[in-house]
């Protein structure tokens, strides 16, 4: 059990190590915004469909089943609302942060993960190239601009799928109501809130996968470890840290 | 005194451990521009450590060790990364990167040194480095792989694109851990021809690392002619003057330097350790 707390507490140092170093290296030369736009392509234009999708059917199944459970106390216009505030402070910054951490942690720690399994990491070294700077800091930077963009897409299109639920295919009040409505119901708050949770687990995402992969061992087994290892604890730090921000704005 | 030129390479007792095995052992040596050195060794002898200690991938417990004039053992990981662009090295298994294409790797140094403009000397010559990376495949033979992929070659291939990655940037010392290792003897003789026409030709100097007699035997015995465009064996004369003799050898026995000296010195050795080298047919 000992044991166990300790390499816990030598991970989570570690980690700490390695975070500061990708983010110190975002103010020192040499500088890969080649890799920084490649990244940004990969993570963010790459994870544009698949987001899509999930911000239109989750906005579209709140609609369902709040409009049901709204219309029985005669409240069915407060569809709109509703969906607004729960798609922009929660569930759109979240839902995408799980699909990025799914798709671009595990991308990330594998690639990196590989790369450290057949000692490309070391050539790396060898040839004068800081690793850290060259792979973990632009993955950093561009997941951290890009997961902000993702949600706001994600956020429209699930309003647009609340949308076509609760005013074509439902009835339950006119598509100006639902606009106005929903446009109102969002306050400032919501509005920083949506945007500084994306920002936050963008960090997480890259700096998870990074870390995992850079710290593989063991053939093509451990990539695969590293990549299952990295989707869990970027998933869990998403909730944890959601927790976290909610309990904060919730005392303001 | 005051001609003598400074070593691009120096090792002062440096040791390292690895709990109670000794990785390096109080080993001490200079490396003069243009010099050759093999390394010879039995495996876990501390050959490849030493190589890597050169450029700090190795860091050591003990003993101060210089490149290009620079201490390595006083630097930060994070000062290391200019001085080891300056050094052109060739990794045991070729350590290449396989996601680019081999021009991409070869070109990979010259990005690199562009980046972090690690050398002030020698800057990128007028032109794409295209046509340099070209040039450095034609010199291994290697032009018609520029677009293919490191996993779509041979191992000797990957080894000689390697050598061409190592040497495009012209480096004036470069580092070879194990150049011919795991190659059938033709293919491996290609290799250390290779890299005995680099040396000729700009006068690089080389650390070797291998466990094969051959290798060095035909280092310190050839030279590349460049009017013939051949390797041709040095007469007898010449392989005894020692003011010509730019190729020695070091024999390392558990993390120490157990033998140093010209070829005829390690070929009349009477240490029953170093002879397995000079006598063992790999």
């Amino acid at each position: 059990m000992l044991r166990f707390l300790t390499s816990l507490i030598a991970s989570f140092q570690e980690f700490l190590v390695l975070a500061g170093q990708a983010f110190l290296n975002i103010f020192r030369r040499p500088h890969y915004a080649d890799d920084v736009l490649l990244q940004m392509d990969i993570i963010g234009i790459g994870s544009i469909p698949i987001t899509c999708l999930t911000g239109f059917f989750s906005g579209a199944i709140i609609a369902l089943q709040m409009s049901r459970a709204l219309n029985s106390y005669g409240a069915g216009s407060q569809v709109g609302a509703i969906v607004a505030i729960t798609l922009v402070r929660e569930l759109g910054p979240v839902l995408t942060a799980l699909l990025v951490a799914g798709r671009n942690a595990s991308g990330i720690a594998s690639e990196l993960g590989s790369m450290k399994v057949t000692e490309q990491i070391d050539a790396m070294r060898a040839l004068g190239t800081n690793p850290t700077q060259k792979l973990v800091t632009p993955r950093l930077i561009a997941t951290a601009i890009m997961l902000p963009c993702l949600t706001v897409v994600a956020d429209a299109i699930g309003l647009f799928g609340a949308y076509l639920v609760s005013v074509p295919l439902l009835h339950v009040m006119s598509g100006v109501t639902y606009w106005s409505t929903s446009w109102r119901a969002l306050a400032l708050n919501d509005l920083v809130q949506g945007l500084v949770k994306p920002f936050l687990f963008g960090i997480l995402i890259a700096l998870v996968g990074c870390f995992y992969g850079l710290r593989t061992k063991g053939g093509t087994q451990g990539v695969g470890h590293a990549t299952t290892q990295a989707v869990v604890a970027a998933s869990i730090w998403i909730f944890f840290v959601t927790f976290l921000i909610d309990k904060i704005f919730a005392n303001e | 005194m005051s001609e003598k030129p400074l070593p691009i390479v120096e090792f002062r007792s440096v040791s390292l451990r690895y709990g109670e095995v000794w990785a390096l052992r109080n080993v001490s040596f200079a490396l003069l521009p243009g010099e050759t050195r093999i390394i010879l060794g039995a495996a876990g002898s501390g050959k490849t450590t030493l190589l890597k200690a050169v450029i700090g991938l190795v860091r050591v417990d003990q003993g101060t060790i210089t490149l290009f004039g620079k201490e390595v053992t006083a630097l930060k990981e994070n000062e290391l990364f200019a001085l080891r662009g300056q050094a052109g090295i060739v990794l045991q298994e070729g350590g290449l990167f396989d996601s680019l294409s081999i021009g991409e790797n070869v070109e990979y140094p010259l990005l690199n040194q562009q980046t972090t403009e690690a050398r002030v000397k020698s800057p990128p010559r007028s032109g794409s480095f295209e046509e340099r990376v070209r040039e450095t495949l034609r010199f291994v033979e290697l032009e018609h792989t520029f677009d293919k992929f490191p996993s779509e070659v041979s191992g000797g291939m990957r080894r000689r694109v390697g050598i061409a990655r190592a040497i495009v940037t012209e480096p004036p010392l470069v580092l070879y851990d194990s150049p011919t290792a795991g190659l059938d003897p033709i293919t491996a003789n290609t290799i250390m021809a290779l890299i005995a026409k680099e040396r000729d030709l700009t006068n690089t100097a080389a650390l070797i690392v291998t466990h094969r007699y051959q290798d060095g035997e035909m280092m310190a015995n050839f030279r590349y002619d460049a009017a013939k465009e051949e390797l041709v064996e040095l007469s007898e004369e010449e392989q005894q003057s020692t003011a010509r003799i730019r190729t020695r050898f070091m024999v390392m026995k558990e993390g120490e330097i157990v033998f140093f000296g010209t070829r005829q010195e390690l070929e009349s050795s009477d240490d029953e350790y170093v002879k397995r080298f000079v006598r063992h047919e790999a």
